[in-house]
Parts: C-alpha cells; sequence; structure tokens
C-alpha cells in the first residue's frame, strides 16, 4: 500500500514537470515530435532507475558513515554524470539497436535537473531500497507521461491557427501552464 | 578541524578517482571499433547531405564507399578534388571525374520567344505546364516560373529575362534541377564546354522560326561547318558530341540564328614560338582552316584572323612548339 501511495504520487499527484517544475528543459527542448520526447523519455527513465540505485547506496555505504551528507548535492552530480557516461558507453557496445533509438537523448540527461532532483528527494523522504527504485520508475513515468501528452499538444497546434505574436515558444508556455493547472486536480489524490 | 576539511576532499577526490577510472577501463572494454575510415572520409566529404550521390547523407555514402559498394567517385557535388582525397583514404586510384554542370539549353527569352497567352495561375512551371504545355509558344522552351530555382540548394540558379539560368561555377552537378523541371530543358554539359546549343525544340524550322528568333532550325550549316564531325543531328535539333568538340565556336559563327552560344571571350589563338618551331609543316598539314603558313625548314606562322583556337596544331606538333593563348 506504501509503495502504491509513493507510485501514485510520484507519476501524478508530485509529477516532476508539471507540480515540481524539474526538468523543464527537456519538457520544452525535445517536444516538438512525440516521436523524439518518447526516445527522451526512454532515456530518462532508463537514468532515473539507475541514478536512484547508485546514490542509494553511496548514501547509505560513503556520505553517512562519513557524516558528510551536506555533501550530498555534489556527490550525485559526479555519480549521475558517470553513470550516464559509462550506461552510454555499455549500450554502445552490448546493444546498438537500443543505442541508435536513445540517440542524442542519453548525453543529454548527464546534468538533468529531474534526475539529479529525484535522488535528493529519495533521502529526503528517507525511502528504503525498494521504496526508492519504485520512485525512481514511476517519477520518469510521470515525466514521460507529461512530455508526451504535451508533444501531442504541440504537433497538433503546429497546423492550428496561432496568433502571429503567440506563434512557438508563447504558446507552448501557455499550453504548459493550462497542463500544470490541470494536474493540480490530483492533489487530492494521495 | 582539519579533518572537517580533509575527509570531505578526500572521499568525493576518491569518489571521482574511483569514478573516473572505473570510466577509463570501460572505455577501453567497451570500445566499439568503427572504420577509421569512415570519419576520414566522412570529413573529406562537402556535407550538402544532397543525396546526389543516391545515399540518404553524407554519412550513409562515407559508409558505403568503405564497404565497397559507392565508388569512390561517387560524390558529384565533391567533383574530382574530393574524389582524389577519398582515393587517397581508400588507398585505391580513382579516375578523374570530368566536372559537369546544369545548362538551361534555352534561350527563348522574353524578348526572343513569343508567348500563345497571358499566365496568371501559380508561379511554378509543373503547373503552369498543364495548362496547354505553358504559355510559351514553344512547347519546349524554358517557362522561367523558377521551379528550378526552387529545388537549387546551392543558389546557382537565376530567372533572367524569363528563363533559368544556371551559375557554372555555383553548379555542383546534384541533379535536382533536372528532375525538377517538367519540360526537361536542363542538360548537363562539361564545364569546360565553351559552346553549347541553346535550343531544345523539336519541331521542323519553319514552326521554330515564328515562335522563336533564336531557336534551331535545323538548317545543318553548323554540322557542315564544324571541321571536327561533332555537330550530330537528332528529332531535327543540332546536338554537340562533346567528345569530339574543341571549342573552335565555328559553329556558332556560321549558324543564322544565333542559336548556337559559345563564349568567344574565351577564343584562343594558336601562336609559335619560334625558338622551336622547326619547321616539319605538320602543323600547316593538320590545320582544319589553313590558318598556318608553313614552308619547310622555316619559322611557321599562324594567321590569327583565319585561326579558329581548335588547338589540332598545338596537339600535332611534335617540338610543342605551339601554345594557344
Amino acid at each position: 500500500m506504501e509503495l502504491l501511495t509513493i507510485a501514485i504520487s510520484a507519476m501524478l499527484v508530485n509529477n516532476f514537470i508539471l507540480s515540481k517544475f524539474l526538468g523543464i528543459c527537456p519538457f520544452l527542448g525535445v517536444s516538438k515530435k512525440v516521436e523524439t520526447a518518447t526516445g527522451m523519455t526512454m532515456a530518462v527513465a532508463f537514468v532515473m532507475t539507475l541514478a536512484s540505485i547508485m546514490t542509494y547506496f553511496i548514501q547509505v555505504a560513503v556520505l553517512e558513515p562519513l557524516g558528510l551528507e551536506f555533501l550530498q548535492t555534489i556527490a550525485f552530480i559526479l555519480i549521475i554524470a558517470s553513470l550516464v557516461q559509462f550506461v552510454e558507453m555499455f549500450i554502445k557496445k552490448a546493444s546498438p539497436t537500443l543505442y541508435e533509438a536513445l540517440g542524442v537523448y542519453l548525453p543529454l540527461i548527464t546534468t538533468n535537473c529531474a534526475v539529479l532532483g529525484l535522488t535528493l528527494l529519495n533521502i529526503q523522504e528517507k525511502f528504503n531500497l525498494l521504496e526508492t527504485i519504485v520512485h525512481g520508475v514511476f517519477a520518469a513515468i510521470g515525466f514521460g507521461l507529461a512530455i508526451i501528452l504535451f508533444a501531442g499538444i504541440r504537433e497538433r497546434l503546429a497546423l492550428a491557427d496561432v496568433p502571429e505574436s503567440l506563434e512557438g515558444f508563447p504558446i507552448a508556455l501557455i499550453t504548459a501552464g493550462l497542463m500544470s493547472i490541470a494536474f493540480l486536480g490530483f492533489a487530492g489524490l494521495v | 578541524m582539519i579533518e572537517s576539511i580533509l575527509l570531505p576532499v578526500v572521499s568525493l577526490g576518491g569518489l571521482g578517482l574511483i569514478f573516473g577510472s572505473g570510466l577509463a577501463v570501460a572505455s577501453r572494454v567497451f570500445a566499439v571499433e568503427v572504420d577509421p575510415k569512415v570519419e576520414k572520409i566522412r570529413s573529406a566529404l562537402p556535407g550538402a547531405n544532397c543525396g546526389a550521390c543516391g545515399y540518404p547523407g553524407c554519412d550513409a555514402f562515407a559508409n558505403g564507399v568503405v564497404l565497397g559498394e559507392a565508388p569512390a567517385n561517387g560524390c558529384p557535388v565533391g567533383g574530382a578534388d574530393t574524389a582524389e582525397r577519398i582515393g587517397e583514404i581508400m588507398g585505391s586510384e580513382v579516375g578523374a571525374v570530368e566536372r559537369k554542370v546544369a545548362r538551361v539549353i534555352c534561350n527563348g527569352t522574353t524578348c526572343n520567344a513569343t508567348e500563345k497567352f497571358e499566365y496568371n495561375g501559380i508561379k511554378d512551371c509543373k503547373a503552369a505546364a498543364l495548362v496547354q504545355g505553358g504559355s510559351k509558344s514553344c512547347q519546349y522552351g524554358c517557362l522561367g516560373l523558377g521551379t528550378c530555382y526552387d529545388v537549387c540548394p546551392f543558389d546557382a540558379i537565376t530567372i533572367e529575362d524569363g528563363i533559368a539560368h544556371v551559375d557554372p561555377d555555383k553548379c555542383t552537378a546534384c541533379g535536382n534541377c533536372l528532375d525538377a523541371c517538367p519540360k526537361n530543358v536542363i542538360e548537363w554539359a562539361p564545364y569546360e564546354q565553351k559552346v553549347v546549343v541553346d535550343c531544345n525544340s523539336k519541331e521542323f524550322g519553319k514552326d521554330v522560326k515564328v515562335k522563336c528568333t533564336t531557336g534551331c532550325i535545323g538548317c545543318q550549316i553548323c554540322v557542315k561547318a564544324c571541321p571536327f564531325d561533332a555537330m550530330e543531328f537528332e528529332d531535327k535539333l543540332a546536338k554537340i558530341n562533346y567528345d569530339k568538340c574543341t571549342n573552335c565556336m565555328v559553329c556558332a559563327e556560321k549558324c543564322p540564328t544565333n542559336a548556337i552560344w559559345a563564349d568567344f571571350s574565351e577564343r584562343k589563338t594558336a601562336e609559335v614560338i619560334e625558338d622551336k618551331c622547326i619547321g616539319c609543316t605538320i602543323c600547316a598539314k593538320k590545320c582544319p582552316v589553313d590558318a598556318i603558313d608553313g614552308e619547310l625548314k622555316k619559322v611557321h606562322e599562324v594567321d590569327p584572323d583565319k585561326c579558329i583556337g581548335c588547338g589540332v596544331c598545338e596537339e600535332k606538333c611534335p617540338k610543342d612548339a605551339i601554345i594557344m593563348k
């Protein structure tokens, strides 16, 4: 039951993009097509899950025994960056098809704040390993939900008759705002 | 005190060191071998990704060359230079590609050719060609609405006086305009070519004359005038055989309707280097227009008024005593 609450919370109520406003850069940057948005989601989900696990162990095994919790941010950036690099190399060797599918998105998320935010939240909420993994996976699904929905809307917006002064980014930002308000509706769920 | 500074530094530094060396090892272990030739060839290509080679882009073409599927001189945009560099990378000699460029073989400008009717439709040759084959009275001529201009990725095409014109220096022979032209009035011509028949009309001379002042009327004067049998006739239209043509421009001089374009400013004249000439008379015998005055054992002279600049004498002289200027 506890895990279900964490899952729903990470996916809908505290959606990383639309409620916590993390990962806005890819949200606006790679949301012009549903296809690229999906690719980005896959890469983010991959890294988020792995990063949650890695940072959990570093936190428990290194930072806490030494009393260095204040170094969380900088240590986690280090972990995420090298993890992404490693994963990229590994996938390139092990599965060229997956590597091509993820494409440029994998290196893009090296310093994504959504990933860092997730790992810091895991510690803040004092999650155990299982909860950490569930939180990571569902946060990524929430990220994907938001960005793919947004990309779908933007694809249609490209064909719509938008007032000239609002074309492009202005209308995209308005759309993002409206989506955020819509997601507020989930607030009472948990 | 010192411990509270040292501990973070050492632990973070240690973490960085571990991850760094881990990555270094991983980059060795998981190294994917990419043929270095692919990258080298890719950097030798122009990178326009125009697809003229038949591959989706320059990357795919580079891959194709390394796999042996694509010819080293397969990039028409890069031309001989690129082919040579790719040949060096691949370690094989490449036959030089003769540079060719697109040329609009029509001189039916608004003042030369008459119109059948006034066309007020979409400014696109393909659309215009659907209405009675276009407004130009000559059904073979350039419509000049710029469909080729739109597809040219290199800005090589301009529309002047109602017909398209290709700048040979900018043209990279990607062939987009040839595909786009609904009138098939764009053809390949060698870059070095200085004489071209600028007419595409396959009608009888009488009909051509009514429709355009500079059309080929099929009089065949050029065929008789050409000293090298380079002029051929096909569908009542003069065609230059570029393999035989020496750019002597005699045909352009003789053409009664000026349908043959020639760059007379590029016309050369033979000149005898007096020190080298031994008076063998070979050049005088070979000259198609008798422009060389050659007595045995005496230095020959070229009559610049008669000389057509065909270069035959230069080629035939055993002592290299003639140069074209």
